[in-house]
């Protein structure tokens, strides 16, 4: 079964709650992780790691660069798990 | 020439923080200190029950209750120390408004975030290369404590690490007090900090035949001077000072606890772990103490001394005391600390640096437990049992601190 992207962000606020302590109901598809989030680059490594186990899928390290906000992360993650 | 005559560079402490195998905070610490408590306990890790030593002295309360969540899990364990304990310091200074390019830190520690490196090799291993922490190297980092230290108070006239195994702490008290006086800083947060409670270290110490292995008795393992003494006990924690020139304290009205008045240091060049017999090198430090501090052999009245409850180091020490104060040897109120502390290893020097302090600022000398018969071979005079009045008036105090690799190093402190 797909997954959809709700699923696939509930889980990044999730994840984003544990590693940086940023509530979940802050995060959202807009929202810059380094901007809005204060996602620091040694926190977005640990994001990607995180989310990669959770969801089964690789994030190539080129691809991780030009994800910069929730919803490239969600989107990106949506196509690799389907 | 000499610029020490008048010396108008006096430094002085203003600030003090722990969280140590007695307490949470100073006053509960040095309450648990007077009160003779014992820090050491038996550890109940699945680990223990294979060690030859299966005691040691965690801190009395867990960083989690102290600390954020997200903040703990980007920080070793000695870094979560350095930070509770520093934050704790700088509050009890009044945080004080310091130019931040006259405000420098010196955190020591013995071995450094070595539960992180054993930790994350244990990820490496287990679930692969990607999944190791990329905070693992500023995690790791001796220097780290420090870093992070600097970095919560901003403090820009420079951060720094001074290694020397358990006399690393003491070192950091005196390069902070080198900071002051040459100039670069007004004010330094200064420091030690360890957490190694690990069987990877403890295997290591133990293996040496460092460690007690009174494991049944866990409260009277750490027995400095005793006849039956056996090693030393793992402690773990940090201890943070905040001292500055004895001008800028005056200018902002802060409450003085004592005077950091002088440091001596000297090496053994004799063995990697074993201390010198004759105790020469400890003596010189001690001797160089008095001269840096301008303070002479009879006005010192309390010792808080290394003693970390081994055969050999409590003997090479006490010969070295005795070395350095002869005829005085009997008006100085000498305490070991260790025995209820433990040894925090990097963090020692500075924690009991807050001793000496509040010795001196409350006039009272901490007890020294577990001496059931006292070795034949000690001829100081140590407090025993309970804690000890200091004369009044103007007293001063020293604080040794010695290291595997033969470092030696003696603070001298006066009364305020």
């Amino acid at each position: 079964m797909a997954i959809t992207e709700q699923e696939v962000l509930a889980g990044i606020k999730e994840i984003v709650e544990e590693v940086a302590g940023v509530p979940g109901s802050d995060i959202e598809m807009s929202k810059n992780f380094t901007d809005d989030l204060d996602v620091d680059s040694l926190s977005m490594v640990e994001v990607v790691v995180a989310a990669e186990e959770r969801f089964g899928i690789k994030i190539p390290d080129d691809q991780v660069a030009g994800m910069l906000t929730v919803g490239d992360a969600v989107n990106f993650i949506v196509k690799a798990a389907n | 020439m000499s610029l020490k005559n008048d010396r108008n560079d006096r430094v002085v402490i203003t600030g003090l923080g722990t969280l140590s195998p007695l307490g949470r905070d100073v006053a509960s610490t040095w309450e648990g200190l007077l009160a003779g408590k014992s820090g050491v306990s038996r550890l109940p890790e699945d680990w223990s029950p294979d060690m030859p030593t299966q005691i040691a002295a965690k801190v009395a309360v867990e960083p989690a209750e102290l600390m954020d969540r997200v903040e703990m899990r980007r920080l070793d364990r000695s870094e979560q120390f350095a930070l509770i304990a520093a934050r704790e310091a700088w509050a009890d200074a009044g945080s004080p408004e310091v130019d931040p390019t006259r405000l420098g830190v010196v955190i020591a520690s013995g071995i450094g975030g070595v539960l992180t490196l054993l930790n994350s090799y244990d990820v490496l291993k287990e679930k692969g290369v990607r999944s190791v922490s990329p905070h693992t190297v500023p995690m790791l980092m001796p220097n780290g404590p420090a870093a992070h230290v600097g970095l919560e108070f901003g403090a820009k006239a420079g951060v720094h690490t001074p290694v020397s195994a358990c006399a690393s702490g003491a070192e950091a008290l005196g390069y902070a007090l080198n900071m002051i006086r040459s100039g670069r800083a007004d004010v330094v947060i200064a420091g030690g900090t360890e957490a190694a409670i690990h069987p990877l270290p403890m295997a290591g110490f133990a293996n040496m035949k460092a460690l007690s292995t009174r494991n049944d008795d866990p409260t009277r393992a750490s027995r400095p001077y005793d006849k039956d003494r056996d090693g030393f006990v793992l402690g773990e924690g940090a201890g943070v000072l905040v001292i500055e020139t004895l001008e800028h304290a005056k200018a902002r009205g802060a409450k003085i606890y004592a005077e950091v008045a002088g440091q001596g240091l000297s090496s053994d060049g004799f063995h990697i772990a074993a201390p010198d017999p004759e105790g020469t090198g400890a003596t010189r430090a001690m001797l160089a103490a008095l001269t840096d501090a301008k303070i002479s052999a009879d006005e010192i009245v309390h010792l808080n001394a290394h003693a970390t409850s081994t055969p050999a180091g409590d003997i090479a020490e006490a010969g070295a005391i005795t070395g350095a104060f002869k005829s005085h040897l009997d008006q100085i109120a000498v305490s070991a600390t260790k025995s209820m502390t433990g040894h925090l290893l990097g963090g020692a020097g500075a924690i009991e640096a807050i001793f000496v302090t509040l010795a001196l600022h409350h006039r009272i000398a901490p007890p020294t437990i577990n001496i059931e018969n006292l070795d034949d071979a000690i001829h100081l005079n140590v407090v025993r049992d309970k804690p000890r009045a200091l004369p009044s008036g103007d007293i001063a105090a020293l604080n040794n601190s010695f290291g595997f690799g033969g470092h030696n190093v003696a603070i001298a402190f006066r009364s305020i």
